[in-house]
């Protein structure tokens, strides 16, 4: 919403400079967006006159003007190379140093094919506010001498643009701005006068005449009523409307276009210029019909069928039956509160004019405006709420205004509906102030703030206060009809909650109201209560070890991502599976339209980024991301990670590209340090169809829980990457990781006899798995073997095709005493046998 | 001295100096004081000498076995000097060749802001709550004062998803974690004193705004919880965050359809430099009000009893701001040249005692 200062002072005196405005505006609640005030940017240009012109000795196009700018500037020597510039001319003259907007230079002095030029003299494109003219700027030959132009121009007028919060939808009219900026002790507001004629203000010279409003024009002043109003929608109230016959339309008076556009309303003609002037000045729409395009007597405010509408704004709308429209025995002539029609607006040759005014409702109109995506001032005041008491008051200032602009014999006021009961009750409880809004504010302030808006006392004693809400308040006291109550309650206490909200609430909104004029910065800060001395730890377990997996990750070299989570459709189906169920039905762009089943999708992506820029050749190839995946059943946290590209090259090494060995260490570094016993899994291979088949494993706990996978990336995945060679990851699927027990830990044995190494190399055939191997002879013994690590794969050489040989190092720790042969060949024997017993691996000898 | 002895301990002497290993040095000290040594030798025969003679023949040999005892010993010893200083002399390398590159991994600096946010709030009693990306509408809008037809709600360019079966309204990704507060007042009996710090989405996509993006919010429900509280809790944690004791923090009413009365907090800065808590501008940095009574009530808290705070911040901009971070696009890129510049240590967690 934008108003210049000129029109704020219609409503409201004050001698507060633009700056004070601004601070008071965010104060309040009307956020400042902006200010533009065109006089700054036009600081440097002033009125001069062409002394006398004459032709450049060197140039046939160019002149050589002597120039009369005011003091400092009496006499300039200028080089224009305008073809109407000549001698007795009044002009813009821009002296150096001016900036000139529409150029974007700046001026300096100089000299044009050998002649002195001392500034420059203007068209109005080059000041930035006018069209391209042939030559400069021609001002009459009143104008005087030396003044700076934006002045002179009425120009120095600034514009400030405010947010208007979904509430505040009497804000958007510059009464409303007014109101509150006296309400919160900036300027007197000015006088309504009578309710009847609000709009009998006797302004400027200029406007005296524009804005006496002669009372008849409220009354019935004749029995011209060619339409009739007829409501066949829940969504309208209140209608009105009247004929004004024989206008003259065409282009508004200047200081009508002026106000619109320094609004960013562009002119169109003097009828719909009242129309948006009204919008912006009290807040009320307006819609103006040419009459002579209407048929049959009676407007209906009904529901569409299902049809094509075309808006003034050319736009072709498909509407529904819940949509209103206004429409009379030819169809569709208007969308109420949103766009008139095209063919029932004015033009040029519009003679007689029905102007209407009515209340519709705010969800009605939001619903359809933002199916439709209409975005009009009309449909902007709707669906906040305008004010209730304003239909006929707002017809008759249009009557007036278009009476006046363009001449017309008024008619007849035909309404339907009726003004609703807009004045519903609200009450303060004194001690509330300081209870919800910690502060101490007299309860006479209160008071007086809430009457500066329009509240009037119904009641009022010591304790508490009592208000009648004003018409324009739509957001205060509100009925509270439909409360969107949780599942489970029964129907008391639902009643009981819905009579809390009905006392409380209306007292909160009286609150707020005071708080925002006191200041909130003028309320006292306050510490919390302690809730404990020491406070809780303010993660959970599951939280705290999202955090440790992080610095676990980042402790291995690995750059934690974050990535979206929606990726591609082609890439999650790259990934696995792509269920319509979570497709977006929205998406912002076809790249980001499908939940990840896994940060692998995005951790691929983004290496392949870093590839193609040259970078991830230094070891640094490596990336993690911990966050939300989904499902069919719902939502996980996975930690990811990749690794790809090339490590660094250096003396006596070559870049090497990651190995599977990377990853499945990355993976048991993270299930080490989440206290997942190392002995309780087992890998199987059978990751998902991501993974190369033959060199990808899942971490298995017991036969069913999968807690991770890692291995290759397959290599179809990794061109679809723009990726080569070998790409590794790891996924952890953390909710599947039990949360460890918390056990106090027993001491541990720590024997003063050396440790026993024994070396076993086994002869294992195609099928059998290293880690059976190791199981098998970790669970040879029970008391004496500490560990059992493999040490050696062999392959090839003398051993049958597919054979490995294992060699394993089985690790004795005696306790009390130090072993004997006997007794290591016992347990040498028992490995033995348990690996050959379990894999068919035989001790070579 | 004999001149068979003088002459032995001047050819020993020679033998010593010409001795230029550790062998050759060793062939002289058994050749002089070993079993067969020439010394040796000569002790051996002093038992064959007349009585007189032996005793002066005797302190004469033993003086000689101890000089020539020492020089063999001297030269013993400057043979092992030179030749570790040889090896040393061949052992040299060149020490300014780089050290081998360990590759650094980092923590992002959503994840560190959300941690520094977690002790500060921690520190005020705050626990963390979470709750999932996907929503229903009614934890996302209706529960929070937001119905269908509300102008907010429209604001939000919310992404939908899907209805699930047998439910009509399409599912949302959550415009903001408020859905966590109204699952927290549902599941638990106030007093609550919670942040919601997590991922976010609204269909935006633009130099300044990401489809996908954190926020963390707050909510505090109690009995006797003021808006003195609202500012107090805020200012200390702004001031906290940004390590400026003094940062000016402002208050400006505003709307939320889920608090009332509403406010928008901004902080002190400079346009000019981006020093936060320098020059004379402000920046906004927070949404925060009391809890609406209808929010209180849809949740089956009754508002006659229960009062509070709720608050709600961009994690992006609190980094940008604190960190210098100029461009929000960067956070989700992935780039390794600005992870390595803006990542912080995996050694150095967020925790108030070392200064967050």
């Amino acid at each position: 919403m934008k108003f210049s200062l000129s029109w704020l002072r219609e409503h409201l005196d004050f001698t507060a400079s633009v700056e004070d405005v601004c601070k008071r505006l965010n104060e309040i609640g009307l956020e400042v967006e902006g200010v533009d005030n065109p006089a700054q940017r036009l600081s440097g240009f002033r009125t001069a006159k062409i002394l006398e012109a004459t032709r450049h000795p060197d140039a046939d196009r160019l002149q050589v003007c002597r120039v009369a700018a005011g003091e400092g500037f009496e006499e300039v020597q200028v080089v224009c190379g305008a073809p109407n510039a000549r001698t007795g001319l009044n002009v813009i003259f821009a002296p150096p140093g001016t900036y000139v907007p529409g150029l974007d230079i700046t001026i300096k002095k100089g000299k044009i094919r050998g002649q002195a030029s001392g500034g420059m003299l203007c068209s109005l494109r080059e000041l930035g506010i006018g069209e391209e003219s042939d030559g400069i700027a021609e001002l009459p030959e009143t104008a005087p001498l030396g003044q700076a132009y934006a002045a002179y121009a009425d120009l120095d007028d600034p514009v400030i643009e405010i947010a208007i919060t979904p509430n505040r939808g009497d804000a958007l009219g510059i009464r409303g701005i007014a109101r509150d900026l006296a309400a919160a002790g900036l300027g007197t507001l000015c006088q309504w006068g009578d309710r009847d004629w609000a709009f009998e203000k006797i302004r400027g010279d200029n406007d005296a005449v524009l804005w006496r409003m002669p009372r008849f024009y409220g009354e019935k002043v004749s029995d011209d009523a060619p339409l009739s109003w007829k409501i066949d929608h829940a969504g309208c109230t209140q209608v009105a409307g009247r004929v004004i016959r024989g206008v003259k339309n065409g282009p508004s008076p200047e200081w009508l276009r002026k106000r619109l556009e320094a609004v960013g309303v562009k002119p169109v003609s003097a009828l719909v210029d009242v129309t948006n002037y009204l919008a912006y000045d009290i807040g009320r729409p307006l819609h103006v019909f040419d009459l002579a395009k209407l048929s049959g007597d009676t407007l209906s405010v009904t529901h569409a069928a299902h049809e094509t509408f075309t808006g003034l704004d050319d736009g072709e709308y498909v509407l529904g039956t819940e949509d209103m429209v206004i429409a009379d025995d030819a169809g569709v002539q208007s969308l109420a509160g949103l766009i008139g029609g095209k063919a029932s607006g004015v033009d040029e040759n519009t003679v007689d004019v029905f102007v209407e005014s009515a209340l519709f409702d705010a969800v009605r109109i939001a619903l359809t405006g933002r199916r439709l995506a209409i975005h009009t001032d009309a449909r902007q005041r709707f669906e906040r709420g305008v004010d209730q008491a304003l239909v006929r008051p707002g017809l008759d200032a249009a009557t007036n205004l278009i009476v006046q602009l363009c001449g017309g014999t008024p008619g007849a006021v035909v309404e339907a509906g009726a003004e609703p009961n807009w004045g519903r009750e609200a009450t303060l409880r004194f001690e509330r102030l300081a209870a919800l809004g910690g502060v101490d504010i007299a309860p006479d302030a209160a008071v007086q703030s809430l009457v500066g808006l329009g509240f009037e006392i119904v009641q009022s004693d010591d304790a508490r206060v009592t208000f009648r809400v004003p018409s324009w308040r739509n957001d205060i006291a509100m009925p509270c009809e439909n409360l969107a109550f949780r599942d489970g309650l029964d129907d008391a206490k639902k009643a009981a909650l819905t009579e809390s909200v009905q006392r409380i609430e209306p007292e909160c909104d009286l609150l707020e109201e005071v708080l925002r004029l006191y200041g909130l910065d003028n309320v006292q800060p306050q510490a919390l209560p302690q809730v404990s001395m020491v406070p809780a730890p303010a993660v959970n377990g599951l939280q705290a070890r999202k955090a440790l997996l992080r610095r676990v990750c980042a402790a291995r070299g690995l750059m934690e991502t974050v990535g979206f989570s929606f990726v591609a459709y082609d890439d999650a189906v790259l990934f696995g599976d792509a269920p319509e169920a979570l497709r977006l039905l929205n998406p912002i762009a076809t790249d980001l339209d499908q939940l990840r089943a896994t940060p692998l999708i995005n951790l691929g992506r983004a290496l392949g980024r870093n590839v193609a820029r040259g970078l991830a050749v230094s070891g640094d190839g490596a990336l993690f991301e911990l966050g939300p995946v989904f499902d069919a059943a719902g939502q996980k946290t996975v930690l990811a990670g990749i690794r790809g590209g090339l490590s660094a090259r250096a003396p006596g090494q070559k870049a090497q590209e990651p190995s599977v060995w990377d990853v499945k260490a990355d993976l048991v570094a993270v299930l080490a340090a989440l206290g997942v016993p190392d002995a309780s899994l087992s890998v199987t291979a059978d990751a998902p169809s991501y993974y190369h088949p033959g060199r990808s494993g899942q971490v298995r706990q017991g036969p069913k829980l999968v807690l991770g996978r890692f291995g290759e990336l397959h290599p179809a995945v990794v061109k679809a990457l723009g990726l080569s060679g070998s790409v590794v990851a790891f996924e952890v699927l953390l909710d599947q990781i039990p949360q460890p027990k918390v056990k106090r830990k027993a001491a541990p044995a720590l024997s003063v006899l050396q440790p026993v190494r024994r070396d076993f190399a086994f002869l294992a055939g195609p099928d059998v798995e290293a880690q059976a191997v190791l199981r098998a002879a970790r669970n040879a013994e029970r008391k004496l073997i500490q560990d059992v690590r493999l040490f050696d794969v062999f392959e090839g050489g003398s051993l049958p095709e597919g054979y490995r040989s294992l060699g394993v190092e089985v690790i004795l720790q005696p306790q009390t005493e130090s072993l004997t042969d006997t007794q290591i060949e016992a347990v040498s024997q028992a490995v033995e046998a348990a690996v050959e017993k379990a894999t068919g691996a035989t001790l070579r000898r | 001295m004999a001149d068979d002895l003088e002459t032995l301990k001047q050819d020993t002497l020679a033998a010593l100096e010409a001795a230029q290993d550790r062998t050759a040095w060793d062939a002289v000290r058994v050749g002089t004081l070993g079993k067969s040594g020439a010394l040796t030798g000569l002790l051996k025969q002093l038992g064959r000498l007349a009585p007189d003679e032996r005793k002066a023949r005797g302190q004469a040999l033993n003086r000689l076995r101890d000089e020539l005892g020492a020089a063999i010993e001297a030269r013993g010893q400057a043979l092992e000097a030179e030749a570790l200083a040889a090896r040393l002399a061949s052992e040299k390398i060149d020490v300014t060749m780089p050290a081998p590159e360990e590759v650094l991994g980092g923590i992002h600096p959503i994840s560190r802001t959300v941690e520094e946010m977690t002790a500060i709030f921690g520190a005020m009693g705050f626990t963390v709550a979470e709750g999932p990306d996907v929503e229903s509408q009614w934890h996302n809008f209706s529960a929070l004062n937001t119905p269908d037809h509300h102008p907010a709600r429209t604001e939000h360019d919310t992404f939908y998803l899907p209805a699930e079966d047998g439910v009509e309204e399409p599912r949302v990704l959550r415009t903001q974690t408020s859905g966590v507060q109204i699952r927290t007042m549902l599941g638990n009996k106030p007093p609550i004193r919670i942040i919601a710090p997590g991922r976010t989405y609204r269909a935006d996509h633009d130099a300044t705004h990401s489809p996908m993006f954190h926020q963390c919010e707050g909510l505090v429900v109690d009995r006797n919880i003021t808006l003195g509280h609202l500012k107090g809790c805020l200012i200390e944690f702004l001031r906290v965050y940004f390590d400026k004791p003094n940062l000016p923090v402002r208050f400006r009413a505003s709307y939320f359809p889920f608090t009332e009365p509403s406010m928008e907090v901004d902080i002190g800065w400079s346009k000019a430099t981006g020093e936060i808590g320098g020059g004379s501008d402000w920046l906004e940095v927070l949404g925060a009000g009391m809890v609406h009574p209808r929010v209180l009530a849809n949740c089956g808290l009754d508002p006659a009893e229960w009062q509070g705070f709720a608050f709600g911040m961009g994690i992006e901009r609190l980094a940008m701001l604190k960190n210098g971070i100029p461009d929000l696009r960067s956070f989700y890129e992935s780039d390794l040249r600005w992870l390595r510049h803006y990542g912080f240590s995996a050694f150095a967690p967020a925790n108030l005692t070392e200064g967050v």
